[in-house]
């Protein structure tokens, strides 16, 4: 058997290995390309007059370029976040001897190895649209950061080496000092997966918020554009955001496999993985705010025009969506973990049922001030009695102050429900419990209202106190509270009774659907996210530097952006589920037909076995 | 089937309803439509997720009404409620599409954004008048010469701002220009309404642009007494 599945991955990695090859010939071509167009200018010069080529029979080059960068950079974002979690999930495999933590590293390296070929492959084609439509700017760029992309080739063939052996040396390398080098392994995989990342934020976050200097060695060029005032802020944010997406896509592909799932064993695996997946997303999401605030006051201070565009001006709608994509990713996290209780522990669902509707409560009023608008969308009429479309007394929500408040308390929420979660099921025998409850109880109380008063002052003090320490302070507050609780729980439990075990495999339907819905969610704040970087540049194809002078040198209407950021969630989970589907076809063969029906069929199976 | 399972989620969506539309008109200005459907919507959402959390919630809460729409074991008034609307259904869906698409007179929502980009000349502008005792009190003389007939004692109720709508700028309001860098205003003062990008509609704005009237000297001071009127502070990175 061990035999059968190690030749089958052999099989897949075969596949894989060819799709590679392929994928990194087309990016070698395409690097290979990249001087040659630099010496035709030189030499002929004709060339070097051509800025712009089009493709008008697919919407324009402007559109091509849109959909094909999306893609790759959700492909990306997927291939780089998965290798974190997989390898810390094999390190806890490891040290805790739980071989189902080995196994579900192996599942997301699996998942890893089949989306690597397609994000090299997307990003070959990206590069030959960019040279093909765009001339002029390639030109510039690759002047200006062609030691970065030597840098870049060499820490991909590093990647795709390390990853190789990672995957491939896998079961051969279960055993003693082997492990530990197969650890080494993922984590010289997560080294370079790094650098891949950075590298190209570096040329993307140039043309945001470009420095350029006319003197020095081209190395000299390069590392000063790199070292540009929005590239860290883009790094955190990225690296953060990739373990988000990355957990929600192996969440979705949990729930997916759970509700298709034939047999006790694989809902039992599945509802686990989904779990995880989960935990992994929402782990990710609870720094993210932090990151992105830091982001936004970047470029605002890096540029008044920038920073107003995106948060006050024509791109701020995107962020009235932005806040109900969040919100309902709050609140899918949120109902996954309160469903978790309920289904997982038996007889939790009375016991929990207050704690669950107040945090509940809380959210969907946080979730109402954040999705509040400063300037709201009113009809003539109800425009002449507000006296303009700002409120004057709920226009106050509309403002930051009003926004970090409640996303602070919305983490403070999410981190709560794991926690609740965590201690479901358990009776906590410690002589000092009740005082360690007292405690918790206490600090995450004197948290929650610290938070709101500092965000109720933030709106009469100077902006930059608010910004640079009412902020701050209020985010040091809930990581305060996040490593105080979390060593205490871990404590409290490590002595704890377990009055009921809890039960894998028994998750509702609309639990894979939450997943699902999750990763979803995750899709479409990045698609978002993607157009508004890309927009706040406004005409510029290197702000205040390189001018767009093509004829799509407009920002789209939000509506078709939408419909594109639609179009490009669309395609990116059709494409994920093609990758999936490929890459599992063995293990469904290998599995055969179980005794049960599956649940995405309508099948009650499920709730009559479980007695539901 | 237990009523409250039904009526609790039915009297919160009403009573939260009627609280938004005839309650808080009470006391400040009335809520636009698009946000009273946007907090019912999530009070709708609320209601759904908390409903379906376990087994048993989700069939004492949908349960009955499944069963209603199928009609399971249906006789007498049960039976014509259940006709009832299942003919009502189609005959509400197709008012709101009447609704939605009949030609109106009335004129498309409007989505004003208060606070639009300055233009990139603007931007990097910072103000070359020293925030002295002296400067700050010719501008707020330069203030109650030509700002305050509209924006008033800073708080935009001047004698003249019941023409106007959108009425002047608060700036006691802690969500105006203590939001802003000076430039900004120096940008909005100088170009007045018309020089508002398209987001901004310029149409509606009154604002004059004072720089056929004033010099720029003078409308760096008006922004230094302005602030300090209003008992505020310029956005700033130090």
């Amino acid at each position: 058997m061990r035999n059968h599945e190690a030749s089958h991955g052999r099989d897949l990695g075969g596949l894989n290995a060819w799709g590679l090859s392929v994928a990194g010939l087309a990016l070698l071509a395409g690097l290979l390309g990249l001087p040659v167009t630099g010496w035709a200018e030189e030499a002929a010069g004709a060339s070097a007059q051509v800025s712009y080529r089009d493709f008008p029979q697919l919407g324009g080059s402007r559109n091509i370029i849109w959909v094909i960068a999306q893609i790759h950079l959700l492909l990306a974002g997927f291939v780089l976040g998965v290798p974190i979690f997989a390898w810390l999930c094999e390190i806890v495999g490891w040290k805790t001897g739980e071989k189902r933590y080995d196994k579900l590293a192996k599942e997301f390296t699996k998942l890893l190895t089949s989306s690597y070929a397609t994000t090299a492959l997307f990003g070959g084609i990206l590069l030959f649209m960019l040279i093909g439509f765009y001339p002029k700017l390639m030109n510039y760029l690759t002047d200006i950061f062609f030691p970065s992309f030597v840098f870049y080739c060499v820490m991909f063939l590093l990647e795709t080496a390390t990853l190789y052996l990672y995957w491939y040396g896998w079961d051969a390398m279960q055993e003693g000092r082997a492990k530990v080098f197969h650890l080494f392994l993922g984590f010289l995989l997560n080294v370079f997966a790094f650098f891949i990342m950075v590298v190209p934020n570096s040329w993307a976050t140039f043309q945001a918020s470009p420095v350029v200097i006319a003197e020095g060695s081209s190395l000299a060029r390069a590392w000063a554009a790199t070292w540009n005032p929005t590239w860290w802020p883009v790094n955190i944010h990225r690296l953060i955001a990739n373990v988000v997406l990355g957990g929600f896509i192996c969440g979705a592909y949990a729930g997916v496999r759970y509700l298709s799932a034939k047999s006790a064993e694989e809902r039992e695996h599945y509802d686990w993985m989904g779990y995880v997946g989960n935990f992994i997303g929402v782990f990710g999401m609870l720094p993210l705010p932090f990151a992105g605030y830091w982001l936004m006051r970047e470029i605002y201070q890096y540029n008044q025009q920038m920073g107003i565009t995106l948060m006050g001006g024509f791109l701020s709608w995107l962020f009235i969506l932005q806040a109900m994509l969040i919100g309902v990713l709050f609140l899918g996290a949120n109902y996954y973990f309160w469903m978790g209780i309920t289904y997982r522990i038996p007889g939790a669902e009375t016991k929990y049922k207050k704690p669950i509707l107040a945090m509940l409560v809380i959210l969907l009023l946080c979730l109402g001030v954040w999705m509040t608008p400063h300037s709201l969308v009113a009809s003539l009429e109800e425009a002449r009695k507000l006296g303009g479309t700002h409120h004057p007394l709920l226009g106050v929500f509309g403002v930051m102050s009003a926004k970090m408040t409640v996303a602070n308390l919305m983490i403070l929420v999410t981190f709560m429900s794991f926690i609740m979660y965590w201690r479901a099921g358990k009776e906590e025998t410690a002589t000092w419990a009740k005082l360690a409850r007292a405690v918790m109880s206490g600090v995450l109380g004197v948290a929650a209202i610290v938070v709101i008063v500092l965000g109720v002052w933030g709106y009469f003090v100077p902006a930059i106190v608010r910004i640079n320490y009412f902020s701050v302070a209020q985010v040091l507050i809930v990581l305060f509270v996040m490593l105080t609780i979390t060593p205490l729980t871990a404590l409290l439990l490590k002595s704890a009774r377990t009055t009921t075990e809890m039960v894998w495999g028994r998750m509702p339907p609309r639990a894979g659907y939450a997943l699902v819905l999750n990763a979803v969610m995750v899709i479409l704040l990045m698609t978002l996210m993607g157009y508004a970087r890309s927009s706040s540049r406004v005409h510029w194809h290197i702000y205040g530097v390189m001018r767009d002078s093509s004829e799509y040198a407009y920002s789209p209407a939000l509506g078709y952006a939408a419909a594109f950021m639609s179009l490009n969630t669309f395609i990116f989970c059709m494409l994920v589920a093609f990758i999936f589907w490929v890459a599992t076809m063995g293990d469904k063969a290998k599995a055969g037909h179980g005794a049960m029906s599956a649940m995405a069929g309508g099948s009650h199976e499920l709730d009559e076995r479980s007695g539901r | 089937m237990k009523v409250g399972t039904h009526l609790k989620p039915a009297l919160l969506m009403v009573g939260l309803y009627l609280f938004l539309k005839f309650v808080m008109p009470l006391f400040t200005a009335p809520l636009p439509a698009s946000l009273i459907m946007l907090y019912l919507m999530l009070t709708f959402s609320g209601i759904m997720i908390f409903m379906t959390l376990s087994g048993t919630s989700m069939e004492s809460f949908l349960g009955p009404i499944f069963r209603f729409i199928s009609g399971d074991g249906q006789d007498g008034t049960m039976k014509m409620a259940r006709l009832a609307v299942l003919a009502l259904f189609p005959l509400l869906v197709g008012w709101q599409t009447y609704t939605s698409t009949a030609p109106s007179t009335a004129p498309p929502a409007e989505n004003r954004t208060v606070h639009p980009a300055p233009p990139g000349e603007f931007a990097a502008m910072s103000n070359p008048v020293p925030n002295t005792p002296e400067n700050v009190m010719q501008g707020k003389g330069l203030y109650a010469a030509y700002c305050s007939p509209c924006h008033g004692l800073f708080d935009g109720k001047g004698p003249a701002s019941r023409g106007f709508n959108p009425p002047p700028a608060n700036f006691k309001d802690p969500t105006t220009i203590a939001m802003l860098q000076e430039s900004y205003l120096f940008w909005r003062i100088k170009k007045g309404g018309v020089g508002l990008s398209v987001e901004g509609m310029p149409w509606k704005s009154a604002m004059p642009r004072w720089e056929f009237e004033l010099k720029d000297e003078q409308i760096w001071k008006i922004i230094l007494g302005e602030y300090d009127g209003a008992g505020q502070k310029p956005r700033t990175w130090e």
